[in-house]
């Protein structure tokens, strides 16, 4: 593998042109999942359940059936029974039961919108009305929709056979308890001058794509059958759908289309088992796409949390002990990111004593599914806001407090392992040299906050080919779904060590038979990994290049290189020849050329970021406005910046409204009262101001182009930079997400704030 | 249930169509005249993916019958290029990086369009009221906001060429 | 000979130590050691004969790939962790 360095001089990485699919989907003609048809295509519908928690005493369809149009109903009855431990699913691991149950009802439901039941009929609308139809009689149970009234003793147990690692035989609402422990606590603690010690709310939050989920499967007479699927991973898409119908995921394969937006939430399956399913039933093409209300009710949002942390300093600012109780919902089954959040609250420091309790809590909300680096940013809401105020009280620059204690390249991480090469401090750095952090911020009620955050990246599994086709183009398919532009960096690494321009190459995501074994797009990976991938086939495809060259020039190929781009003899003799002039002679010398690489990638690079904002609060209606915002990300190396720079601002934009307005709404009954993007309040245009980007570029050493993921981590910091930005603007901590008006004043009329506000304004 | 024949001007064309009273406009153009680049997002005219041009005014298509569509002028995304020329928005949203799903694009396009069509000139805070009905989870807005005002300078620079009688 | 950090709700297996030296060429045989100086310690990790999918193993500093098999090297730094990545970990 190449040693990384910044001096390297690349000829296509690090400029900007245009995606190949930019075309299509600036057109229109960019084929979605939900724009997918079929001669004889049925539709499909859900019934889903109108209680949060309810063991569901029969379900009748006859009535249902006998509506004109519909062709197929299936219940949990038509899934087969799924064994209720992990288990390996292709190459995730899964508990069969749960994901089965959370994709139809069986015996329980277990959250409002829970799928109970799915019809498929010659239209939408005849498969909605026959919805109507199905009866279903409920015994409703008791609501449980906090992890504190989950935890408690006495609890209503929603799932009666969940155990845990530590209450032996004990029923539970806790799935899981970890910890994390180093160093001596105590003696942490009696070093500390300061000690700040706070409780923390977070609600849950969605996603919030803007495409609905949708699949259409055909179910084939030979027992082979097709799924079209915006998908964040088709491979799993396969493995998931087999298991859940019953089906082997060798006759099973998944074509994913263009996806509208992800972020983890579109990395599991819903719709997809149930279009196989009533596709096997009717023999017939079969497409199901969720609404709106149903994506914010029945898919995947991330988990609300309670966080306990206690954090203290010597009066130098110098950190010297932590103590962490995190409670994450789950949702109705287990499986929150409680445990990543865990390993991600305390990573950019490095100090020695530590102490964190995690625990993974069932609750009556959806299941919940990963959203843009899982649980770090509910983590360091609590971990940012306690350290500014410990900066505050040592009198330290928030940012020079992250850079007296951040981790640098060999210090621990909390869960054990030594960084590699990192960009922490810099990323800190770059934020301090910045022309908005010097630049002063005046005017009453507004405020500067700034706030860090660190996620893993994932490596994981990807495969490439490199095809070079005799007019000296080439083409490169990868298995991974592109979703915020990926696809142009995969030709784009190709046309590098090819010496090709970017467009004569020509980027393909694959169907699941077509590629081999490609994991997720998610995990801040595809350029990391699926990059890795490409890179190595194309050097696969320069390997067999440089053997025809040399057969051509009757010379050994160890004397053959790829130099600048082109095929070059050592010593002289012979001009060099590019891709394009050996193109037409492989036929000649040979055959066709396809390089082909499949990695399990090692050498990952961690990401940080830094975010700084400036706020101002109305007075009057605490509505908070974002006057100002940059955010710093080590990428290692930017393949295509306008891409990196995308993922810094659009990670920013979520953090911002899950700082100030995103929420699920539960009554007391346990129903969502906001399943709806009018009240379930993402920014607009309207509510952001540009968002300055700085690309901090320390070189992976782990990559043979230095990259590091950048998907996710600008998402972490933005709730604690908003948090400490409204501190200095009205001089409220907040403890609580979304840091809404109704909050904020209530937060203020207790710290006495906005009373003084409103007599003053009185007199 | 008896479906009704609409005629209407979608594109610049006269086009003529059988549509349920039930099926909305996203609808009808999505699935009864396979012009599938107008997205759904929400069906509440929230998101604004659904946006097209009737008689000039941009609409959530979400929120409107396909049968409503009779005797109107439609534009949808699908109208904006002319020929394999691309209107110096789509362009401008390319080269600015503008879209990372692509999903919400149609729908930004189609409000830009409608933006620039009545205000040559818009500043920053112009283009953000103006495209608030449009909902991206990528972007951040950030670059779509900047392609919009290239896109709108473009266009300006691009009258004036053919006012002075570059042709 | 390998210095192995323990999962902090394992130390009660290893009298409460957080490092503890062990002998093996992979991760197998670092397992078969502790088992053997903590007996009933290898279920916790290992499960059907593979390292549990649960549990990941850094070496050095870099996430294992190998399970079991991947090598260890004399002054190796090891440690187990719970495994992140597929589904609800990949945002």
């Amino acid at each position: 593998m190449a040693e990384a360095t910044s001096n390297r001089k690349f000829r296509v990485i690090g400029t900007r042109p245009i995606r190949h699919d930019g075309v299509d989907k600036v057109t229109g003609r960019a084929k979605y999942g939900a724009d997918y048809s079929f001669p004889g295509m049925l539709h499909g519908k859900v019934l889903r359940s109108p209680h949060a928690h309810a063991v569901i005493k029969s379900i009748k369809v006859d009535k249902a059936l006998k509506l004109p149009g519909v062709k197929a109903i299936i219940t949990a009855d038509d899934l087969p029974e799924a064994p209720n431990k992990m288990q390996q699913a292709g190459e995730m691991a899964i508990n069969p039961s749960h994901l089965s149950r959370n994709i139809l009802a069986r015996g329980k439901v277990l959250y409002d919108g829970h799928a109970i039941a799915a019809v498929a009929a010659t239209s939408p609308h005849i498969a909605e009305e026959a919805l109507k139809l199905i009866e279903v009689d409920y015994e409703v149970l008791p609501p449980v929709m906090t992890v504190e009234a989950a935890m408690k003793p006495g609890a209503p147990i929603l799932i009666p056979d969940l155990r845990n690692n530590e209450e032996g035989d004990k029923q539970t609402n806790v799935a899981q308890h970890m910890q994390f422990k180093r160093g001596d606590l105590d003696k942490g603690f009696k070093a500390a001058d300061y000690v700040v010690e706070r409780e923390f709310k977070t609600a849950m939050v969605h996603q919030g794509y803007i495409e609905p989920h949708n699949a259409v499967a055909i179910y084939n007479n030979d027992g082979q059958a097709t799924i079209y699927c915006s998908t964040q991973g088709a491979f799993d898409v396969r493995s998931l759908s087999a298991q859940v119908v019953g089906v082997e995921p060798g006759k099973i394969k998944v074509v994913p289309a263009e996806i509208g937006g992800g972020f983890g939430g579109k990395t599991t399956v819903y719709l997809e088992p149930l279009a196989l399913a009533l596709s096997k039933k009717t023999g017939k093409p079969v497409k199901l796409v969720m609404t709106r209300s149903e994506v914010l009710r029945a898919s995947g949002p991330t988990s609300g949390s309670t966080i306990k942390i206690k954090m203290g300093c010597t009066k130098d600012g110098k950190i010297t002990a932590a103590q962490v109780w995190m409670a994450y919902e789950a949702g109705g089954f287990p499986g929150s990111p409680v445990v990543a959040g865990a390993m991600c609250i305390l990573a950019p420091y490095d100090f020695e004593n530590l102490l964190i309790d995690a625990y993974d809590v069932v609750v009556n909300r959806p299941k919940t599914a990963a959203y843009r680096a899982p649980g770090a940013t509910n983590a360091a809401m609590a971990s940012e806001t306690v350290l500014d105020e410990l900066a505050e009280k040592c009198g330290i620059d928030p940012l020079d407090m992250r850079i007296k204690n951040g981790v640098k390249e060999g210090s621990a991480h909390p869960a054990g392992p030594p960084y590699k090469r990192i960009g922490y401090i810099q990323t800190c750095e770059a934020i301090k040299n910045s022309p908005h952090y010097k630049s002063k911020l005046e005017g009453p009620n507004r405020g500067r906050g700034v706030a860090t955050g660190f996620w893993f990246n994932a490596g994981m599994q990807s495969s490439a080919t490199v095809n070079i086709h005799a007019d000296g183009s080439a083409s490169v398919v990868t298995g991974s779904p592109d979703i915020g532009g990926s696809r142009v960096s995969m030709a784009m690494i190709t046309a590098e060590v090819l010496g090709l321009e970017v467009t004569d190459v020509r980027p393909l995501t694959a169907d699941t038979d077509s590629i081999g074994h490609t994991d997720v797009t998610g995990g801040s990976r595809v350029t990391f990994a699926t990059g890795m991938a490409v890179y190595e086939a194309a050097q696969d495809a320069v390997r067999q290049l440089r053997e025809r060259a040399a057969k051509l020039w009757e010379r050994k190929v160890e004397d053959v290189e790829m130099k600048d781009g082109k095929l070059t003899a050592k010593g002289n003799g012979v001009p060099p020849m590019s891709v394009k002039e050996i193109a037409s002679k492989l036929g000649r010398t040979g055959g066709p050329i396809t390089g082909r690489a499949s990695v399990n990638a090692r050498g990952v690079g961690a990401a940080f970021a830094a975010t700084c904002v400036d706020v101002e609060v109305d007075p009057e209606t605490f509505k908070v406005q974002i006057l100002r915002c940059t955010v710093a990300q080590d990428a290692g190396k930017a393949i295509h910046p306008s891409y990196v720079e995308g993922q810094m601002q659009g990670g920013t934009a979520q953090g911002i409204g899950w700082a100030l307005n995103e929420e699920y709404i539960y009554d007391d009954k346990g129903i969502l009262r906001n399943s709806g993007l009018l009240d379930y309040r993402m920014p607009t245009c309207l509510d952001l101001p540009m968002i300055e980007t700085i690309i901090v570029e320390e070189p992976n050493p782990g990559h043979p182009l230095g990259v590091r993921g950048v998907g996710e981590v600008s998402i972490v910091p933005p709730p604690a930079a908003v948090a400490n930005a409204i501190y200095r603007a009205i001089g409220v901590r907040m403890t609580e997400l979304p840091m809404s008006p109704p909050r904020l004043l209530k937060a203020s009329l207790k710290r006495g704030g906005a009373a003084d506000a409103h007599s003053a304004a009185a007199d | 249930m008896k479906k009704v024949l609409v005629e209407a001007n979608i594109n610049g064309e006269t086009v003529e169509f059988l549509c349920e009273a039930r099926q909305s406009l996203l609808e009808t153009l999505r699935d009864v005249l396979n012009l599938t680049g107008s997205k759904e997002g929400c069906l509440t005219g929230d998101c604004g993916a659904c946006s097209v041009m009737v008689d000039g005014r941009v609409v959530c298509s979400c929120l409107m019958l396909g049968a409503e569509a009779a005797g109107k002028n439609i534009t949808t995304v699908e109208g904006l290029a002319t020929g394999n020329q691309l209107h110096p928005l789509q362009q401008k949203f390319l080269e600015n990086a503008a879209l990372q799903c692509g999903i919400c694009t149609p729908g930004f396009l189609v409000a830009a369009k409608a933006l620039i069509d009545k205000n040559p000139n818009p500043s920053e805070e112009e283009v953000r009221y103006a495209l608030a009905g449009n909902l991206c989870r990528c972007t951040g807005y950030d670059k779509i906001v900047r392609a919009v005002i290239e896109a709108a300078k473009a266009v300006k620079s691009g009258a004036a060429e053919s006012r002075a009688g570059a042709r | 000979m390998a210095i192995v950090v323990i999962p902090a709700l394992l130390r009660k297996f290893t009298m409460g130590q957080e490092r503890v030296d062990a002998r093996g060429r992979n991760v197998g045989e670092i397992i078969d050691d502790l088992d053997r100086q903590f007996p009933g310690f290898r279920p916790h990790l290992v499960e059907g004969g593979d390292l549990k999918r649960s549990i990941a193993v850094s070496i050095d500093g870099e996430l294992g790939t190998a399970g079991l098999l991947d090598k260890v090297a004399d002054a190796s730094e090891v440690h187990f962790l719970p495994a992140l990545g597929g589904g609800k970990d990949c945002g």
